[in-house]
């Protein structure tokens, strides 16, 4: 398929962001300004600047002297940078391949694009009117390549659109300059009275690189279409992705369902095709004045059931916020899997950890309270209490060691030790009573001690004596002692309840 | 003659009108066997599955030994491949501890939530899915809206439910099959033969306040391997009441 680019312009950007903060701006002759070299110079001027010949690169004192009412403000050099991001994923709209062009424009990528709104002119008079009423005044063009689309939009004469299979007759009209050359080798062509492309397009290549260098040929071949220009996305296109663009802007949650479950049934359908199921999956809305709303889903196992993948999204679509409304729908899947369908219908049943409803519940509950407030625990080896278990990475995590049952372990254990007074009669007996919540327990049965030293490669302390005990109810503690009776300084806590 | 035709055919009368009011007889056999005395208060004589189960702690003792009778149920219920969901707002469970009650602690999944309402939620979501055999939620308060949520969702998946109400503020109906309170017994007591120096089996004073189309009553029963073993020949005290009274 023949490749077709489009290089947008902005040609008063700077000034045309501060105009719409301040629409005054507008009718004034106006200018921005930055110090350099102890000196006050022109960064940018708008139209009405221009034509009182007031340009970019002046001394400010000397524009002063052209136009003493000039509007002047001071420069905001970090926010282009910023505002070129913002309008390259706002054109996501007409094309997914959107790259920034350093300082003053975008370039995209309309292969295929152009017909969807109806050629090559409707397309371009879309994408202009849409920057225009947004108070950008730019200059579109459309051609083969990068390099002529770039060049035309900046330097050429209408119309701007270059048809298929012209853009080398486009460029020979244009001055070196639109080449993107370095302002040196420009400097010397014009030196040369080489004042346009046509008159050194068909020199030879061996003595222009020795003249000009190996990048004005790099350039000059990028322009032709001799060499591939690789255009840089701001965002990244996943492989598995969908979109949706709405004829109105929808701002119905309805309508928005209705978008995601058109979505997730295309995309379904190709994982479904390529054994694959998802993981990480985004939606995200492109509203119409440029914000995106998204929301993302984690699942458990990777999967590809439509019903169980709205139900998760279904949760969080309150959270978009429409506004105006939403232009452009996008479903992306960031993390994808193998996913064998067999392998479902055979564990659907089992009730065991493998069973696909059950991964599928844990999604719909992490959906809405988050992973971090699911815990299953598999046992790692450590004798200190605490330590004795860990959190699992997944559901399927296999058991490395076995659960300890030759100790007895309490069925409650409290977050903390808590503090408790005890009445011990010699060292290493149990307790006779002690008082936890200013109630009296009297010690009737105990267990212990058993000791647990501190893991000291982990954990630097005293070891703790824990006995179980029971008291007059029934009621059965697990209590230790921390440290050695005879030191003076031990301290008791009560620790866990015993069933 | 005519009397044994009368009493079967009240019988079978019987279960029809257990079946009409959506009872299912347990499919775990294993679990009724080892229920030992408390078997008789249940309808059918089998622990009601798929069913919603409200336990009452006030304490955190009662906790602990409330805690330790649903997992010696739980052990009988999941059996080798079970999976339970333990859903909780302010969980001390140690899990570790489920071993010694014959469980895979990896075999259940915890939920640990910040609000009470989410806890509600989710005991609503899990109960549905088909895939688990218990859920078991920590709950100050339940209203009777919210009970009958969950009994419809457990009528669908034939999931069993555990409610554990702990440091609750009032007693409300709940749309619950039953109503149960477990405090602790001091263990190996002077009727037993054996007088063991140490701490025994888990023994507890099992108290079956309210069953749905079953008898009430209460137990003093412990725990040994696996069995529930009557402490001793422990008449069940409502029904003698009953006895008495009618």
């Amino acid at each position: 398929m023949a490749k077709r680019f489009v290089s947008i312009w902005f040609r008063h950007l700077a000034t045309d962001w501060f105009s719409l903060r301040q629409p005054l701006l507008k009718t004034l002759p106006f200018v921005l300004r930055a110090p350099s070299h102890g000196r006050m110079m022109i960064t940018a001027a708008n139209a009405i600047a221009e034509k009182k010949d007031i340009h970019r690169g002046m001394v400010l004192a000397d524009a002063r002297a052209i136009h003493p009412s000039l509007e002047v403000q001071d420069d905001k050099p970090e926010i282009l940078d910023k505002l070129l991001r913002r309008l390259a994923e706002w054109c996501i709209r007409f094309t997914p391949v959107v790259a920034i062009d350093p300082f003053d424009g975008l370039l995209l990528d309309a292969s295929g694009c152009a017909h969807l709104w109806g050629g090559d002119v409707s397309y371009l008079s879309d994408i202009e009117k849409k920057l225009t009423l947004r108070g950008y005044d730019v200059r579109i063009a459309m051609a083969d390549t990068v390099g002529v689309a770039w060049a035309v939009a900046r330097f050429g004469k209408h119309p701007l659109i270059i048809k298929e299979g012209m853009h080398i007759e486009a460029l020979m009209a244009l001055p070196p300059e639109a080449l993107r050359l370095e302002p040196e080798v420009i400097e010397r062509l014009h030196k040369l009275g080489l004042h346009h492309v046509r008159q050194f397009i068909n020199m030879p290549r061996t003595s222009m690189r020795r003249r000009f260098g190996q990048y004005f040929i790099q350039q000059l071949n990028k322009a032709i279409g001799q060499e591939m220009e690789l255009l840089e996305p701001v965002q990244p296109i996943e492989p598995y992705h969908e979109r949706l663009p709405c004829m109105e802007p929808i701002v119905s949650a309805t309508g928005i369902e209705i978008a995601l479950q058109n979505l997730l049934e295309t995309l379904c359908l190709r994982l479904q095709q390529e054994q694959k199921g998802l993981r990480t999956s985004v939606f995200k809305g492109y509203r119409v004045d440029g914000k995106i709303e998204q929301i993302e889903i984690v699942t458990s196992r990777p999967s590809h059931n439509v019903k169980h993948l709205f139900k998760l999204f279904e949760l969080k679509i309150s959270t978009i916020e429409p506004a105006l409304g939403i232009e452009l729908f996008v479903l992306e899947a960031l993390k994808v899997e193998d996913h064998l369908p067999q392998q479902s219908t055979m564990w659907e049943g089992s009730s065991g950890l493998e069973d696909v409803r059950l991964a599928e519940l844990v999604d719909r509950l992490a959906s809405k309270v988050g992973m971090h407030a699911i815990h299953r625990y598999v046992p790692d080896e450590h004798y200190w209490p605490e330590r004795s278990f860990k959190s699992a990475v997944s559901l399927h995590e296999k058991l490395t060691t076995h659960w300890r049952v030759d100790k007895e372990r309490p069925l409650q254990l409290l977050p903390t030790p808590e503090r408790i007074d005890v009445t011990a009669p010699i060292p290493d007996y149990p307790p006779m009573l002690f008082r936890y919540k200013s109630k009296i327990h009297t010690i009737v049965r105990a267990d212990g001690p058993e000791r647990i030293e501190q893991e000291w490669w982990l954990q630097q302390g005293q070891h703790r004596d824990y006995y179980r005990v029971e008291d007059e109810e029934g009621n059965r503690y697990w209590l230790f002692r921390l440290g050695h009776y005879h030191d003076k300084i031990y301290l008791w806590f009560i620790h866990g309840f015993f069933a | 003659m005519n009397s044994l035709i009368k009493s079967n055919r009240l019988a079978e009368l019987q279960m029809d009108i257990l079946r009409l009011q959506g009872f299912h007889s347990a499919r775990n056999t294993s679990l009724d066997v080892e229920l030992g005395p408390l078997k008789e208060a249940f309808p059918n004589g089998s622990f009601p599955l798929g069913a919603v189960h409200e336990f009452l702690s006030s304490r955190a003792e009662d906790l602990t030994s409330t805690s330790g009778f649903i997992s010696a149920l739980l052990a009988l219920l999941l059996g080798n491949s079970g999976t339970a969901l333990w859903i909780s707002s302010s969980r001390t469970l140690f899990p570790p501890a489920l071993k010694s009650f014959g469980l895979q602690p990896d075999r259940f999944i915890f939920i640990d939530l910040k609000k009470e309402k989410d806890v509600i939620w989710a005991m609503d979501e899990a109960l549905k899915c088909g895939a688990l055999s218990a859920v078991v939620c920590e709950i100050r308060e339940i209203d009777f809206n919210a009970s009958r949520r969950l009994q419809l969702a457990v009528e669908q998946s034939q999931v069993t439910g555990f409610i554990l109400r702990k440091n609750y503020r009032q007693l409300n109906t709940t749309a619950c099959v039953s109503r149960w309170k477990i405090t602790s017994l001091p263990s190996a007591p002077i009727e037993t033969l054996i007088d063991f120096p140490g701490i025994t089996f888990p023994t507890w004073r099992v108290e079956l306040l309210r069953m749905r189309n079953g008898k009430s009553g209460a137990w003093d029963i412990q725990w040994i391997n696996g069995k529930f073993v009557p402490l001793y020949n422990l008449v069940s005290v409502l029904t003698e009441q009953k006895i008495k009274t009618g």
